[in-house]
């Protein structure tokens, strides 16, 4: 059997937006996967368009969409913490990071889906990405799994360079958009603009999803590794 | 929700006044607002189950609503509310959205506290 890879994040939809490709992709090898969803969403401003949630309603909505969307893309191992959107930055780091680190000793993963640490705009992605940094440090350098890192902070390109990983997802962007549907509450707006562009010009499918083709990731660089290249 | 009508909602305002009530306080930009522009920023502020007890409370406008709570120390203020919910009866959920159906701000008054998570696997 193929070794597992883990996917750390924050909100249900974090998997399905720009990386719900890269991880259906490992499900059609065979390849385990499990996702660490650490909040059920439940302050997301997004509604549904038009919106049929509301601030009490959203965290099972979001829960049962989230468990739609792993049905979409295959992933049969959900770890759903429920801690509150939005508070993960005031935890203690090390608390969220033994969290992580039983589920890496447990799965053994070869590699890790996450943000990559400050460049994930969100405050919860920053949060538990560097949690999840945090956890992999604790093994030894060459027994760590690799960390994939999705970055869309505006100065990423900047400083970290270009994406290093870009994976064509289009064999599977079926897979892909189905899970990003089963958002609604959150892709509604977003699903929405392209059904209309679909509609209007059907012939156009590939230009209008061609944003949707390609997943990009960073690799995330240790400090020990920076410190014995230079 | 349904669009907010402004009897019920004095009337539920009326209801829940003299008492200890949690209330949830919220309003955002969006996490993402920081990316739309230079010097654009993200703001947000929620208060989760604060309890207070207000002496008045008052709906005015014609829509968008603002609704004040006056309590013996100080205010609580919410402007830009445009849908409305009585939630098992006792809670009252204000809300204001966008024309996309996103939510700019709610304001929730109930005398039980409101839940934290699902609660459900």
């Amino acid at each position: 059997m193929n070794r597992p890879v883990l996917a750390v994040f924050p909100h249900p939809d974090d998997e399905s937006f720009g990386k719900a490709g890269a991880l259906a992709l490992h499900a059609q090898e065979g390849t385990p996967i499990t996702l660490i969803c650490a909040t059920s969403g439940q302050m997301g401003r997004r509604m549904g368009n038009p919106f049929f949630a509301n601030r009490e309603t959203l965290p099972l909505i979001r829960e049962k969409e989230l468990k739609d969307a792993c049905e979409a893309i295959g992933i049969h191992d959900l770890r759903m913490w429920r801690l509150l959107d939005k508070t993960l930055q005031f935890e203690d780091p090390e608390e969220l990071a033994d969290r992580i680190f039983q589920v890496i000793l447990e799965i053994r993963p070869f590699r890790i889906y996450t943000y990559y640490p400050e460049h994930g705009v969100h405050p919860d992605h920053d949060a538990l990405a560097e949690a999840t940094i945090r956890a992999a440090s604790r093994l030894p350098l060459n027994e760590r799994p690799e960390i994939y890192g999705s970055a869309f902070s505006k100065n990423c390109m900047e400083v970290l360079g270009p994406p290093d990983i870009i994976i064509d997802v289009s064999s599977v962007l079926d897979k892909k958009m189905a899970a990003i549907r089963a958002h609604r509450s959150q892709s509604e707006v977003m699903t929405k603009k392209i059904d209309e562009e679909l509609a209007a010009n059907a012939a156009r499918k590939d230009e209008i999803l061609a944003s949707q083709m390609k997943e990009q990731f960073w690799t995330y660089r240790w400090p020990e590794e920076l410190v014995t290249r230079r | 929700m349904q669009p907010i009508n402004k009897a019920d909602v004095q009337e539920k305002l009326n209801q829940l006044v003299n008492q200890d009530v949690y209330i949830h306080l919220e309003t955002t930009t969006g996490s993402y607002a920081c990316l739309q522009g230079e010097k654009a920023v993200s703001v947000c502020a929620y208060i989760r189950n604060g309890k207070v007890n207000y002496q008045r409370g008052q709906i005015t406008g014609s829509g968008p609503y603002r609704v004040g709570l006056k309590m013996q120390d100080g205010w609580v203020y919410a402007e830009g509310l445009t849908d409305f919910e009585v939630m098992d009866g006792e809670k009252l959920l204000l809300a204001g959205h966008d024309d996309q159906g996103q939510l700019g701000i709610a304001l929730q008054i109930s005398p039980e506290p409101f839940k934290n998570d699902s609660g459900r696997e």
